[in-house]
């Protein structure tokens, strides 16, 4: 039993140990590979453009949902006219960047790590490393910078779309003033509000990305799995650890914020 | 047909001597586990000769391959590459090692996002401080001298298995590599083609003149195109020497590796006539 909980707290300190390595390597690669930009720019490009319908609609949907609730809690105090306050502060600080950290995960971290995954199955990952090639800098570090251009982005993109869908379910299917409802969100957003917004937008981005290109790049470590379902078993942890990760990272992000 | 090969490729060479050797291997050992998979092997490699590693499935030919290539680390053991010592733990011994050689993988390892002529073009781009064009100009000849530059815009899932092969040595050889390890090159390959790979290998290394280290267990078209073989055997090298020595040998374990075919005529001429057959033969 004894041995069984050290066994198991041991290798989750190596795991972390061996991660935080895999992190090092790949911001020392990001001065050593050559013709980063460019594939920076395809990064943002696949963690951006691709995800932006997942992006609109999931935030169209959660600004809808937060007027109708918010109208309908708001109304019992017969303050309706703090609908937009809380639509928005509620997206700014709290929904907007950890639900799009989650869609982004689902659509770009889950893809990430299958692919990296593939790429050590049919030894990609070993062929760069022969040819002298940093893999950390060709495969991870140019997702890593792209991560912190681009989860900003679409997490402001899903505010501005949730803002829209509050507006749409307050104003236009339950009456609220449009008037009130904007000048609403314009007095409650502050400008700490929008930094703890892009904190926790770059700080979800680095941490489910690095996540999902760890657990593909080290596919092959997977216990009592290999080929296929190796790479089906690390994907799965990537986005179980991700999500994880994001909801961890925002309660200790808030917590010092706030 | 390989009496044919071998006249045109092979030329009968001694194995390498400790001066001459481009790569020389001493006492090299690796445990995965309580596997022992290689028991300290010794051998050297002359300066562009085609030097092949047999031997059976599982004896650890990749491994020892692998090692070599700095893709696993051994155990113990010390490579010598050009008569310095390498110590792959060291960056600048490490980065200079990769300059001088290129690996050829089994499955070939061709990037399935990046169009051929992409493919050829990595390594120059990421290793050399060459413009867009020379690079370009690069990759284009190596593609040409290896009768690819017609595909140089479709991506590798678009070429046939004979050129994706073709296509993975453009790209090890596009840095102008001292050494090249393949391993094993005609693995899933039909008779024909198997010929045609090792026809390729002897051919473009005396074209490129570089030195070839092949591990394989197709044993006929291995001894038509090498000037050295060598035999993996349970972890141990149990023989080095030319093709005609390896043929011309008596020690059991070559006899059985080299002569399985006539084994295999034997034991179903056996289970024709209804004779029981011992679980040697099996």
């Amino acid at each position: 039993m004894v041995a069984s909980i050290g066994n198991f707290t041991l290798s989750r300190v190596r795991g972390l140990g061996d991660y935080a390595i895999f992190l090092g390597l790949c911001a020392a690669s990001v001065f050593s590979t050559r013709r980063l930009a460019s594939r920076v720019a395809r990064s943002i490009y696949e963690q951006g453009f691709r995800c932006l319908p997942v992006i609109l609609i999931v935030g169209l949907f959660t600004g809808l949902v937060l007027g109708l609730q918010g109208y309908y809690v708001l109304n019992r105090f017969g303050s309706e006219g703090l609908l937009g306050a809380l639509v928005s502060l509620s997206l700014v600080r709290e929904m907007a960047p950890v639900l799009a950290a989650i869609m982004l995960v689902g659509q770009a971290g889950s893809a990430l790590a299958a692919e990296l995954g593939i790429q050590r199955n049919s030894e990609q990952i070993a062929a760069l490393d022969t040819m002298g090639v940093s893999s950390h800098g060709y495969l991870v570090a140019p997702r890593l910078l792209a991560a912190v251009v681009s989860f900003p982005m679409q997490t402001a993109l899903f505010v501005v779309v949730g803002l829209i869908g509050g507006s749409l379910s307050g104003s236009l299917l339950l009456g609220v003033d449009p008037g009130v409802y904007w000048s609403s969100v314009e007095r409650a957003v502050k400008e700490q509000d929008v930094r703890e917004c892009f904190t926790k937008a770059v700080t979800f981005g680095l941490l489910t990305i690095s996540i999902c290109s760890y657990q593909g790049f080290h596919a092959h470590r997977i216990r009592r799995a290999t080929g296929a379902r190796a790479v089906s078993a690390a994907t799965t942890k990537a986005v179980v650890l991700s999500c994880i990760a994001v909801l961890a990272a925002d309660y200790v992000i808030t917590s010092f914020l706030v | 047909m390989f009496e044919a090969l071998r006249r045109k490729f092979a030329g009968a060479a001694p194995a390498a001597d400790k001066t001459s050797a481009l790569l020389r291997v001493e006492g090299l050992k690796k445990t995965f586990g309580n596997r022992t998979v290689l028991r300290g092997i010794s051998f050297a490699v002359d300066r562009g000769s085609v030097f092949t590693v047999l031997g059976p499935s599982g004896a650890g030919k990749s491994v020892l391959l692998k090692c070599l290539a700095n893709i696993e680390e051994p155990d113990c053991g010390e490579v010598f590459f050009d008569g310095r010592a390498m110590d792959f733990r060291r960056r600048d011994s490490r980065e200079s090692f990769r300059r001088r050689c290129s690996f050829l993988f089994q499955g070939n390892a061709l990037f399935d996002s990046l169009t051929a002529l992409e493919n050829v073009a990595l390594p120059l781009e990421q290793t050399t401080p060459l413009t867009r064009g020379e690079i370009r100009d690069r990759a284009l000849e190596a593609l040409e001298q290896l009768e690819l530059h017609e595909h140089a815009d479709q991506y590798p899932g678009m070429l046939s298995g004979g050129m994706q092969k073709r296509l993975a040595l453009a790209r090890a050889i596009v840095t102008r590599p001292e050494m090249v390890f393949f391993d094993e090159p005609t693995a899933g390959l039909d008779p024909l083609r198997r010929n045609a790979v090792f026809a390729m290998i002897a051919k473009y290394q005396k074209v490129f003149g570089f030195t070839a280290l092949i591990v394989t267990h197709d044993v006929p078209e291995a001894l038509a195109a090498s000037s050295v073989v060598a035999l993996l055997y349970h972890g141990e090298l149990c023989f080095c020497g030319t093709p005609s020595e390896f043929e011309a040998s008596d020690n059991p374990v070559i006899a059985s590796f080299r002569d399985s075919p006539d084994a295999l005529r034997s034991t179903l001429a056996a289970v024709r006539r209804g004779e029981t057959i011992g679980e040697d033969n099996e």
